[in-house]
């Protein structure tokens, strides 16, 4: 009896043990996010390359604003990727540092990417979990207002704002953040539509918990799985967005310089022997794609393991 | 004493678009609720039941105003719950709770067992410190049967039963008069459904709550109601107290629902007669005329499709034009089990 009296002591402790704190739905996304490979493999290639944009400065014997006087006209011949004359990237057309170009083209796209998939965050989900959660009258305003601002061509009014207002990084900052918000509105709504008719929000409701609220508390919180996937997709999307404006030649200006403008002037001296100039921005291009639809895939498949 | 809560006339129409409706035409009604009076004195039970869609849980969400309704519902013999605006009835949604059907369905999947109990304090008593919300939910915890260590968990990690506990400590946490329970054990196992009821019969005692209680069971309703009202599209059929309406109930629609409760006696289960109920429960966008229960009634005559039945005004109340025990004929026609 006083042995039982033990083991039973013994197993409640341990129950006790583990009781502390308890296993969240986050907790659970994120081990099998871990577990999942190709998801780790595209963080890794987002960690590289976000270092590379951060820290690639360091490195860079060049700034990306000086001349190479040496190897200036004869770019073709001394201007290729080399050690010993720093340009670890070789160098552009006009002998400019095509390391230093890259990091900070990097930077540009990885901002634009980042900033305007976080408005678009922000700005879809207050509209889109506000036009689900009231619905209604009000929700059939919201969303075909959304449906009329989508059937304008965006590109063309994007390259519209950038002719009348000047090309300059704002105003593509705001470009873009405009017209990504009406896909994130759509797909926010469409999920707090079906969270509506959940009990837990009847439950918060009965209890008298003001909309705003239970829109904050409940809502949101429910939906950021979805947010998240979509957000990590929604990244390259952005990045892609600017680098065919930059590729038309609209997008930002010298000296400041993305990844899309150097993939576009690489790819126009491709014809002279400088493959390097098109080469390296687009590895990185590619690289960073690449991470984001992977770690967005792992994150979807981690968030929500009954769509597959 | 003037009863906890009085319902009068409560009747619930929603408004039915049929697919390819013009924008303009006007919607048919479907009267979910018609017509409901009750009586519900402070510390009593008032058992609800009837087949699925007769508008029982309509019924609980009109009371609450998560429907609209039309009628009057006199709170504490002063507030005609009905007729409050939102804003003005968010004072009295402290006072009435409410207990859900699905234990883990009406639990924030994000939120902490903590987190969930404590949300109806942090809408009402926003004068309570994290402290004393902590000390509250804690007592609460207490009192449903959960550990305390279970704090910081989350309801997947629940059992049924114990989501069901969590809430009804959810509920109870701000101290409500009416507490409406919403077949809270039809989704448990029968083992689990004896301790959450036996839990709302013991908190009840000890709180002196009224209850409604809706269920389709009529045996778990025996046990936990001091009265009992029997639902058929929407209509009051019977209502009586509950050792009148066990012992004899007198709408045929209550009979036929008793005579299929199962006995927990083989020799008697097996000589137990069953009165049929005819054919499916009629579409309640156009009920029968006259009585509604005409079309399943072993007892349905002429004058049932002209007039509708009145339940009248004594304790015993019954909506039905031929009234009266379960006679020998229908007992012969009864089918064996």
């Amino acid at each position: 009896m006083v042995g039982q009296a033990e083991k039973i002591e013994a197993v409640a402790e341990r129950l006790g043990a583990r009781a502390g704190g308890g296993r969240s739905l986050w907790a659970d996304a994120r081990r099998r996010f871990l577990r999942n490979r190709a998801a780790m493999a595209g963080l890794a290639i987002l960690v590289f390359v976000a270092l590379f944009a951060l820290c690639g400065g360091f490195f860079a014997q060049w700034s990306n604003e000086e001349l190479d006087y040496m190897v200036m006209g004869q770019v073709a011949e001394l201007g290729g990727p080399s050690l010993e004359t720093g340009h670890y990237f070789g160098t552009d057309d006009l002998g400019r540092d095509l390391f230093a170009r890259t990091v900070q083209g990097t930077q540009i796209s990885l901002a634009v990417g980042v900033i305007g998939a976080l408005i678009a965050c922000v700005f879809g989900t207050v509209y889109g979990a506000t036009a689900g959660y009231v619905g209604g009258r009000t929700d059939g305003i919201m969303m075909r207002l959304v449906d009329i601002f989508m059937a304008v061509p965006y590109m063309f009014v994007l390259i519209l704002l950038l002719v009348m207002y000047g090309r300059s990084i704002t105003i593509l900052f705001i470009g873009v953040g405009m017209i990504s918000w009406m896909e994130m509105a759509r797909i926010v709504r469409g999920q707090t539509l079906s969270l509506k008719g959940r009990e837990f929000i009847e439950a918060a409701q009965a209890t008298g918990v003001p909309g705003p609220v239970i829109i904050a508390r409940h809502v949101v919180p429910n939906l950021l799985g979805v947010i998240a996937v979509y957000a990590t997709l929604l990244v390259p999307l952005m990045i892609l967005t600017e680098s065919f404006i930059s590729f038309l030649g609209l997008g930002v200006q010298e000296p400041l310089t993305s990844l899309g403008a150097l993939i576009s002037e690489g790819a126009g001296t491709i014809a002279y022997g400088t493959m390097w100039q098109l080469g390296f921005p687009l590895l990185f291009f590619v690289l960073t794609l690449f991470g984001f639809f992977f770690v967005g895939d792992g994150l979807r498949d981690a968030l929500d393991p009954k769509d597959r | 004493m003037s009863p906890l809560l009085s319902v009068r006339d409560l009747s619930v129409t929603f408004p039915i678009r049929r697919p390819g409706d013009m924008p303009w035409t006007r919607p048919r009604g479907l009267r979910a609720v018609n017509g409901v009076d009750f009586d519900l004195e402070p510390g009593r039970t008032l058992g609800v039941v009837g087949e699925s869609g007769c508008g029982k849980s309509t019924l609980a969400r009109a009371l609450i105003r998560m429907v609209p309704a039309t009628g009057r519902a006199t709170w504490r013999g002063e507030t005609d719950l009905m007729a409050l605006t939102p804003s003005a009835m968010k004072r009295y949604r402290s006072e009435i709770q409410m207990v859900f059907q699905d234990p883990l369905a009406s639990l924030d999947p994000r939120m902490t067992l903590g987190q969930i109990i404590a949300e109806p304090l942090r809408t009402h008593r926003p004068d309570l410190s994290g402290a004393e919300r902590r000390t509250r939910v804690a007592e609460m915890m207490e009192r449903v049967g959960l550990l305390p260590q279970m704090i910081n968990r989350y309801p997947h990690e629940f059992s049924g039963g114990q989501c069901q506990r969590i809430g009804i400590a959810r509920a109870l946490v701000v101290e409500p008069k009416l507490l409406i329970c919403d077949e809270p054990v039809s989704a448990l196992d029968v083992s689990i459904q004896a301790q959450v009821v036996e839990l709302l019969r013991e908190l009840q005692r000890d709180l002196g709550l009224a209850m409604i209680f809706i269920a389709h069971d009529l045996s778990v309703v025996r046990h936990i109601s001091d009265e009992v009202m029997v639902l058929y599209l929407g209509r009051v059929m019977e209502a009586a107290p509950k050792e009148d309406l066990y012992a004899a109930p007198r709408h045929p629609y209550t009979q036929a629902l008793m005579s299929a409760v199962p006995i927990p006696d083989p020799a008697a289960e097996r000589t137990k007669r069953i009165i049929p109920l005819k054919g499916d429960l009629p579409s309640p966008m156009d009920p029968p005329s006259g009585c509604v229960f005409r079309t399943r009634c072993v007892r349905a005559a002429a004058d049932c499709s002209e007039k509708v039945p009145r339940p009248g005004d004594e304790a015993h109340r019954v909506a039905c034009l031929h009234p009266g025990p379960v006679r020998e004929e229908e007992r012969a026609g009864a089918a064996p089990a």
